[in-house]
């Protein structure tokens, strides 16, 4: 032989044992593993700039000499290789539906279509100025307004207040339609009643309103008490605000009950309908009763929430609240133009007792968009399909649990869309935290922890329909394996997650002494 | 001096007519770390079983109800800095605030050490 | 169905593992008397991919769009040029696709990102802090007034006469319900702001002073003067901002003694969208962090001593302070503050300041030119970007016969005022760095058409 490799090229799989003593890195990072410093740590604040500009050369006006600014902000600039670098790493650090399963009760993390940010990019709806001349915007116009047929439509309802930019923003609109209604009476109510189990937004939202809340307490099977309802009942109840199917993943049996007391009283019925996906075209809200829901575009309707928003909350109301509803919104005159109907024509459509103006604008165009488009995609039986797939995985993963995570309404029949479970059962010293921080080194975000405060130690597992079931096995048997360690007492599972861009965060220092802007501080890394 | 105790967890160390008001050291081993807390002003003026104080710890906020009615005379200033005193030493040096009481008849209803200690046994 | 993957030999696998013969079994809790018995009137079936896009396409082709006519509107919404960097990285899953970080190990890049954001926000604002973002300006701007009365004990409002109308209704709205006492106006065509009327009316009752910067009318209001008088009263000054641009020119809010700056950041990286979603900012004192309302992020360090970023200070917050947090807000406009952190990224503090200095530029130059039509005079002695002309006739009817000649040519006073007639013959014109010299000849050619 004469030379044998001359390249001192050897494929090798490395000598056994050796992998196991990790040695540290002189970057820190770990191969696809990319730590990233902060923006004002990659660059000065002069010397360059991502942006080049068409020049326009002109002295400021006079009268701005005494307002110019003295010195420009003190921020960086990355050129644009810099800029998606640094996103791209950045955004390698984060979990996304678009990598798994993301299985948040009550948040509703499903599919996001593709085509949706497509359409809401075209031009005519991207690039229109909210101010513009109608003439110049009715498709605009007509999306809003053809999205509000079908909420009315899927909802069974009379109207629908489109400005709303969120859920929660939603929950006061619908508030301050009941309180306009009572006051159009003459009727000055005060309380607000809400079920212990409802999200956290509902009596925020109730006491924003300027009214007092009450709770009422859950039966035993995890429902409104309708007894303790009535008894709470009275000339001095505005309304209550029930989330329907509710926090625990249970549909409300006696809404329409609940709704018959109400309106006996005198009172007006809110649903909170964040959770909307589980009947959607299989149940209108409008047959049991209610009077005002939100729907969030970006659950049901499946617009991105883009790490914390936007989101986007219109509010179908009834008959009776319709009349109340805020300005502007839009309306089809008889020669079918779409109008946007605003403060100076809002009597000659017939709608003078609105109870004002929520946002600067019209609403989450940037949503509607999305989300009519979702809905003309799966039309009529697709989303009846979208509701029934929703809860068959739910009660698939429920029923592929209960055996070893205590799941406290399991007994009483199925669930909705979500699969509640409790800390009932671990170890001592393992917590719902533990299965949480478990399945990220599994390689799955977590489900709603410790909500609803009805059930200790809550777990709520929404799997969604656009989960496949081999997709949906992989996370049953993770969960089950996590599960079956903390019932073990797994010390390991304190650890967790030790495969995450991050170990478990010091909270409590973050809470203690905020430190909520960079001032300069080196990496404590470093 | 004679230190009183609420079933909501407060103690009261009172002395003449002024009540020191604290949060117990069971509570705040259930609350855990313990990383803000608002007190009342000096001057306010407070009816028995009003919320006029709140301990924050990473993901609760519980309201601190006095004991007794009166005029709060003075808040520990050490807190702002410091929250963590009230889970070091929740009932001394972790101290709220000072109450001068208008009634003291309101001291009757309270609990002494032995009878909260059984109460707490019973959790 | 293309988003849904279940298939109907996987549908009926698992309903035997449920134990349930059918679907509708799972749906037992909802009474049968509520359950459709068929499909939602009216809706059409599923729908391909082509049929949707062909559909939406007609309805996008209804509109102009602003980049396909000189384009000239402001009123708290700004055409500026957006760099095709922001919607590439906006669009990556792990950042389009991710919920609010409540698990913070996995989602540090959403929370570095906003750690980033409210410390540019908070060097825009000459504020000490800034939080992760509410809905939009008007909301952040009721929100800094709820914020101002559980600071100061105090209700009275007095909301400066050049606040945009839009935010004014917003304020006027809630404060019907949280009975907040709101003085407020409709501006004159005037030179100067009501800077004086306003330092005028503070009196020891008031909670704040809530004043545009630069004002609805495009004019620059004094606020250190304000900031001044207010803090004598022991009111608070909220400065509103409704384009963040300017502040590449002139001086931040913060630097000139305002407590909450407040502002509308959809000027950078988000577009017009008909309205929204767009971005309310929120800057303030640092002494005040535990009243703010909305997400906040802070620094921290991980179990092994790394630097990490969290949700912080969240017993402020509804989920679980309930009726008793700061503010009800939840979801915020978490992918819009994204696209405003790199916009701003890319731009940095100097890019501001030139991109700042041309749309000043571009607008002195159309003040020059439209000023020279007969009958045409400009109010502001002071502006940015954005300039008040007086019109011979109604500002409304010109705008539409300007649009029916392919000119979006402003925002008539009489759309944002309606009922104020003296304000009728106003026209609201803003410039940016998007406008070039034949769109603004343009306008002055077509405008000269109008109103001959």
């Amino acid at each position: 032989m004469n030379v044998v490799n001359s390249s001192g090229w050897r494929p090798s799989m490395g000598e056994d044992g050796e992998a196991s003593a990790l040695p540290e890195t002189c970057s820190g990072d770990h191969a696809l593993m990319l730590e990233e410093p902060l923006i004002f740590e990659l660059a000065a604040t002069e010397g360059k700039c991502g942006v080049d500009f068409e020049e326009v050369e002109a002295e400021p006006v006079a009268g701005l000499a005494r307002f110019l600014r003295k010195e420009a902000p003190a921020l960086p600039s990355l050129a644009e290789s810099e800029t998606i670098r640094h996103y791209t790493r950045l955004s390698r650090q984060n979990y996304a539906i678009d990598l798994g399963p993301f299985p948040l009760g009550s948040c509703t993390m499903k599919h996001n279509p593709r085509l949706n940010e497509k359409v809401a990019r075209m031009p005519g709806f991207a690039d229109v100025h909210p101010l513009q001349p109608a003439a110049s915007v009715r498709g605009a116009l007509e999306v809003i307004n053809e999205l509000a047929v079908w909420l009315i439509e899927l909802t069974g309802m009379h109207g629908v207040a489109m400005s709303p930019k969120a859920g929660a923003h939603g929950e006061l609109c619908g508030l301050l339609c009941i309180r306009a209604a009572h006051e159009a009476k003459g009727e000055a109510r005060e309380v607000i009643l809400v079920p212990e189990s409802a999200h956290g937004t509902n009596p925020a939202t109730a006491a924003f309103a300027g009214y007092k809340v009450e709770s009422i307490p859950a039966t035993a099977d995890g429902r409104v008490d309708l007894a303790a309802l009535e008894a709470k009942l009275g000339p001095h109840v505005a309304g209550v605000m029930i989330t329907n199917p509710n926090t625990c993943g249970l549909f409300e049996r006696d809404m329409k009950k609940i709704a018959d007391a109400v309106h006996a009283c005198g009172g007006y019925v809110y649903c909170d309908g964040a959770n909307f996906n589980a009947i959607v075209g299989k149940v209108r809200p409008g047959d049991l009763g209610v009077d005002a829901m939100h729907i969030n575009l970006h659950k049901t309707f499946s617009t991105p929430h883009g790490g914390g928003g936007p989101g986007s909350g219109p509010v179908v109301l009834s008959e009776a609240l319709a009349p109340f509803g805020p300005l502007p919104f839009t309306a089809r005159d008889e020669a079918g133009v779409v109008h946007l109907v605003e403060e100076n024509n809002a009597g000659a459509f017939g709608h003078t007792q609105a109870f004002g103006r929520m946002v600067a604008f019209h609403g989450q165009m940037g949503m509607f968009t999305r989300a009519l488009a979702y809905i003309l995609s799966h039309g009529a039986d697709g989303l009846k399909q979208v509701a029934e797939d929703a809860v068959l995985n739910a009660n698939y993963v429920l029923r592929s649990c209960e055996d070893v995570l205590s799941a406290p309404f399991g007994s009483a029949g199925p669930c909705m869309h979500e699969a509640l479970f409790s800390d009932t059962g671990l170890a001592e010293h393992f917590s719902t935290l533990d299965i949480a921080k478990g399945l990220i080194d599994e390689g799955f975000h977590p489900m709603t922890v410790y909500f609803p405060l009805v059930v200790r130690g809550a777990m709520l597992v929404e799997p969604t329909e656009t989960e496949s079931k081999v997709g949906l096995d992989r996370f049953i048997a993770s969960l089950r394996s996590v599960a079956e360690r903390a019932r073990a007492g797994d010390e390991s599972l304190h650890a967790a997650p030790v495969y995450a861009p991050r170990r478990r965060l010091d909270e409590t220092m973050a809470a203690r002494k905020p430190v909520l802007v960079w001032k300069g501080e080196a990496n404590p890394a470093d | 001096m004679t230190r009183y105790f609420t079933e909501d967890h407060e103690w009261i160390d009172v002395e003449g007519d002024v009540g020191t008001v604290g949060i117990t050291d069971y509570a705040q081993s259930q609350l855990g770390d313990i990383t803000f807390v608002e007190v009342p002003a000096e001057g306010t003026e407070v009816a028995k079983g009003d919320s006029v104080s709140v301990v924050d710890s990473v993901k609760a906020a519980s309201d601190v109800y006095t004991p007794v009615s009166g005029t709060v005379t003075a808040a520990n200033t050490a807190l702002a800095d410091e929250p963590e005193l009230v889970n070091s030493d929740a009932e001394e040096s972790g101290w709220l605030f000072r109450v001068a009481l208008s009634d003291t008849s309101e001291l009757k209803s309270l609990m002494d050490r032995k009878a909260y200690d059984a109460f707490v046994a019973e959790l | 169905m293309r988003y849904l993957p279940l298939t109907d030999t996987d549908r009926s696998a698992m309903l035997d593992v449920i134990g349930a013969g059918s679907v509708d079994d799972l749906f037992s809790d909802v009474p049968e008397e509520a359950r459709l018995s068929g499909l939602i009137a009216g809706l059409p079936l599923h729908a391909s991919e082509m049929a949707v896009e062909r559909h939406m396409a007609k309805l996008a082709g209804k509109n102009i769009s602003a980049g396909s006519a000189p384009f000239f509107l402001g009123a708290g919404a700004y055409r500026h040029h957006v760099p095709a960097t922001v919607d590439h990285l906006i669009q990556r899953g792990e950042f389009l696709t991710a919920y609010t970080p409540y698990q913070p190990e996995i989602a540090q890049g959403t929370l570095q990102v906003l750690f980033e954001f409210q410390t540019q926000v908070a060097q825009l604002f000459g504020t000490e802090v800034a939080n992760a973002s509410m809905y939009d300006g008007s909301t952040a701007c009721w929100e800094a007034i709820v914020m101002a009365s559980r600071i100061t004990r105090k209700r009275r409002v007095l909301l400066s006469q050049g606040l945009h109308p839009h935010y004014a209704q917003v304020v006027g709205t809630m404060a019907k319900f949280t009975r907040d006492d709101i003085v407020h106006g409709a501006p004159r065509l005037e030179a100067d702001p009501d800077d004086a009327a306003l330092i005028a009316e503070i009196d020891d009752a008031t909670s704040c002073a809530v004043v545009q910067y630069p004002d609805v009318l495009g004019r620059i209001p004094d606020l250190a003067a304000i900031a001044e008088a207010a803090h004598a009263k022991g009111a608070l000054l909220i400065a509103v901002v409704t384009e963040p641009v300017a502040l590449g020119l002139i001086e931040a809010p913060g630097n000139l003694g305002a407590d909450i700056v407040v502002g509308e950041g959809q000027s950078l990286g988000v577009g017009l969208q008909f309205g929204g979603p767009y971005l309310g900012l929120f800057g303030c004192r640092e002494k005040f962090v535990r009243q703010m309302p909305g997400r906040l992020c802070g620094q921290t360090v991980d179990a092994a001593g790394k630097r990490g970023f969290v949700l912080t200070l969240s017993t402020r917050e509804q989920h679980i302070r309930r009726e008793k947090a700061t503010s009800n807000i939840c979801t915020n406009s978490g992918l819009c503050a994204l696209a405003f952190s790199i916009h701003m990224t890319l731009l940095g503090g100097e890019g501001l300041a030139r991109m700042a200095r041309i749309s000043h530029a571009r607008t002195r130059q159309l003040v020059d030119r439209l000023t020279k039509l007969p009958g045409v005079t400009c109010i502001n002695e002071t502006y940015f970007n954005e300039v008040t002309l007086l019109l011979p006739a109604d500002a409304r009817e010109i705008v539409r016969e300007l649009a029916d000649r392919g000119v979006l040519g402003g925002v008539s006073l009489g759309r944002l005022f309606p009922g104020e007639g003296s304000l009728a013959n106003g026209l609201l014109v803003a410039v940016t760095e998007t406008c070039t010299e034949e769109d603004i000849e343009t306008f002055a050619e077509e405008l000269a058409g109008v109103l001959a």
